[in-house]
């Protein structure tokens, strides 16, 4: 085992795929020399070449759409977008095309080799456009799969699957822990499920649901209301598409209730989807109304960020309103 | 008239016409030690104007300073400064007519600072406090002001040049003489909404000037990784639109290449596309350390091609400036700067009202239910959110 943080975790998950398979080829803004601007693809150049870790010119479209013809071709593509604010130049390729290469094709053409490393989230006094959280834009895409670490050892494992797995996958990472967070992370091969959340704390009166950086507030909100006296149960979501259904049902058929928190906004977050199945599923075992703590129904500010994001104390507030129904 | 009609030269072998044959010249006026070349067409500038203009990069060149040290001690979330560039931005700014429309990138504040934006004003927007026009929502650096035709600063790179083309479509049909600039990097002009810009500008013909401050750097990655070609200004010519390469770090020559370009946009309604070829001295931005990716000795060439030096030796063979009143300059910016930030400091941020509005003309019934919610959990934990507790009203 050895010390790494969330960045260090994923670069060396990068570096295992790309010394195991010489079809793994990763390239973005800034990715060759420099690292990225995160460092998150450090001496991936040094190590194996400019043909397989380089700097692509500034279009988002581009690179996506590169990035697809190259793993139609057969090849491993892992492209960086710099924030995730700036997926959205690439939505189209993202959307209509990576999502749907199979489908449309009858299986004759994939994009299964794709992977797209992209920094989320806020939290770290980056204003309206480097905090976004779109999770659920990509959500609403069949064809994809969306993947949320919450800490270095989950970064390695999981980012190894999405490389690995025969479909394209949004690999958002939280780049506030990105350094914060630093944790024993085994420095062989390994993968951990994608499509399946973990539960990290078991509980009997409410569960609490989230994924990414929003873990961190969650634990923190369970061990207040533990205090308080009341039994949390903890669950990662991890895969966002396609999400770990029967987890969360089998823990809200036990406790009865449910919390989920999400930094985008409330409309049309995913929360809603999740919020939407478990009253679907659990109708009859739920003992109060879903909760869902979410950033606005703005877009992300600068100043007043602590205000609009969703923490520890609006989750324990959100966890005493439920039990207290 | 469709192609078909105009005579075509035939050939009958298969030649490639190679798009780096043709090489763009680059127009220069001014020499590092302030001579002119012969034969140079000077600008119709007086003393005056001159000394505007020079006031205005030393300004930005000390508030960048400023706000970098401001930065380094915590006192400031992010800064980019314009280290390097301000002949090319405070050039093409004082060309223009202070109604044509600004569409810039993120390192113009010369241009801002040229129509009148005062320190107070940069100060608001980089410390995100009561005053600042855009409610502390964007981060340092993006400003914006209608009274001075300003559009305010989005971060997502290149989204402001297809804008700018339609805006200045606008212009055009309202007849009234007057043109848009939108500047952006030589990395910005990879994207796709640069192509798709120059092919709207050039179809619809509309009075819009495009200018790339090409400085050999977006973040790390170097223009030889950018782009293969000479450069930006001859993708122009495969939209059919004119172009014209400057220095960048030439005052005059920035100058009159936007006063040309301004006569091209507004009397024959057709888009422009001016190449200023500058340098970055400074970092990307507060998050950046260039160390890692180019020489010092590198940069050493280009700090040797300083343009607020360049232009003071010109006015200094003109008699129109001296050391002792650079000094004072100097001196007096530096006290100013720092006057406007203590002051910027101490506002309060803005209230936490203005989380919600803007987002529509009028805030919605969801957004007043999600702010009171809010204000009741922030009056329960006000040590938690201290930037709002303070000034909320009880009740
Ligand atoms: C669409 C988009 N992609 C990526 C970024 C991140 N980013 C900010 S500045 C920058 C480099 C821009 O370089 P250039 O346009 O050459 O301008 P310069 O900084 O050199 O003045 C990048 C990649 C962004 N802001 N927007």
């Amino acid at each position: 085992m050895a010390k790494m943080n969330l960045l260090q975790a994923i670069n060396n998950a990068l570096d295992i795929a790309m010394a195991e398979n010489e079809k793994v080829i990763c390239f973005g803004e800034d990715v060759g020399v420099f690292g990225g601007v995160f460092r998150a693809t450090s001496h991936l150049q040094e190590k194996y070449g400019r043909a397989r870790c380089f700097n692509t010119p500034l279009v988002e479209q581009g690179i996506i759409g590169f990035a697809n013809g190259l793993a139609a071709q057969g090849h491993v593509a892992v492209a960086e977008i710099q924030f995730a604010d700036y997926i959205f130049p690439a939505f189209d390729q993202i959307v209509n095309e990576s999502a749907k290469y199979r489908y449309r094709s009858g299986n004759l053409f994939d994009v299964g080799g794709l992977t797209i490393r992209t920094p989320y989230g806020g939290g770290i006094s980056g204003g309206h456009y480097h905090s976004q959280s779109p999770e659920a834009y990509f959500a609403h895409t069949p064809g994809l799969k969306i993947v949320v670490p919450r800490n270095p050892y989950q970064a390695k494992g999981l980012l190894l699957s999405s490389i690995r797995d025969a479909n394209p996958v949004v690999f958002f990472e939280p780049k506030r822990i990105y350094r914060a967070s630093v944790g024993e992370v085994p420095e062989e091969d390994y993968e951990l499920p994608l499509g399946k959340a973990e539960v990290l704390k078991e509980g009997t009166d409410i569960t609490l649901l989230a994924w990414g950086a929003q873990m961190e507030y969650i634990e923190k909100a369970a061990e207040m209301a533990e205090k308080d006296g009341i039994s949390c149960e903890v669950i990662d979501l991890r895969t966002i598409l396609p999400w770990d259904m029967d987890t969360v049902v089998n823990s809200v058929l036990k406790t009865g209730r449910l919390v989920i928190s999400h930094e985008a906004p409330l409309t049309g977050g995913f929360a809603g989807e999740i919020a939407a199945t478990i009253q679907e599923r659990c109708f009859l075992y739920l003992e109060s109304p879903i909760a869902r703590v979410t950033g606005l129904d703005t877009p992300f500010p600068l100043v007043l960020e602590k205000e609009y994001l969703p923490d520890h104390l609006k989750i324990y507030e959100a966890i005493k309103q439920s039990v207290n129904f | 008239m469709s192609q078909t009609t105009k005579t075509i030269e035939v050939i009958h072998k298969p030649e490639f016409i190679q798009g780096n044959e043709f090489k763009f010249p680059i127009f220069q006026v001014l020499k590092q030690d302030g001579a002119t070349y012969k034969g140079a067409k000077l600008p119709e500038m007086d003393q005056e104007e001159a000394l505007k203009i020079y006031r205005t990069m030393v300004f930005t060149r000390v508030l960048d300073e400023r706000m970098l040290a401001a930065q380094r001690q915590g006192r400031l979330s992010f800064y980019l400064q314009s280290t390097g560039e301000e002949g090319t931005v405070v050039g093409f700014a004082a060309a223009l007519d202070d109604r044509d429309m600004i569409m810039a990138q993120y390192r113009e504040q010369g241009a801002l600072a040229y129509r009148g934006f005062s320190v107070d004003e940069f100060m608001n927007q980089l410390f995100g406090n009561e005053l600042d026009y855009g409610k502390g929502r964007q981060m340092p650096i993006h400003y914006g002001s209608a009274k001075l035709n300003y559009m305010t600063i989005s971060s997502p790179l290149a989204t402001q040049i297809p804008q700018a083309a339609g805006y200045a479509y606008g212009q055009k049909l309202e007849g009234k003489g007057l043109c848009t600039v939108t500047v952006f990097g030589e990395g910005a002009a990879s994207e796709g909404d640069f192509h798709a810009a120059l092919n709207m500008a050039s179809v619809h013909k509309v009075p819009v000037i495009f200018l790339c401050r090409n400085n050999g750097y977006a973040i790390s990655t170097p223009s030889s990784e950018q782009f293969a070609a000479d450069g930006i200004a001859p993708r122009a010519l495969g939209y059919s639109m004119r172009a014209i390469r400057v220095d960048g770090n030439d005052i005059l020559a920035v100058y009159l290449a936007t006063q040309a370009a301004r006569k091209i946009a507004v009397e024959e309604n057709e888009p422009v596309l001016i190449e200023a070829m500058t340098y970055r001295l400074a970092a990307h931005s507060s998050s950046d350390d260039p160390s890692g990716y180019r020489s010092k000795k590198e940069e050493d060439v280009w700090r040797a091609k300083d343009p607020i030096a360049r232009m003071r030796n010109w006015m200094i063979k003109k008699k129109w400036w001296s050391e002792d009143e650079e000094k004072q300059l100097q001196d007096s910016m530096r006290q100013e700067v720092l006057d406007a930030m203590k002051n910027a400091e101490k506002r309060p941020p803005p209230p936490v009202e203005s989380l919600v509005t803007d987002v529509y003309d009028e805030v919605t019934p969801q957004l007043h239910e999600q702010l009171e919610k809010l204000k009741m959990h922030v009056r329960k934990y006000p040590d938690a959110y201290p930037k709002s507790a303070g000034r909320m009203t009880h009740g």
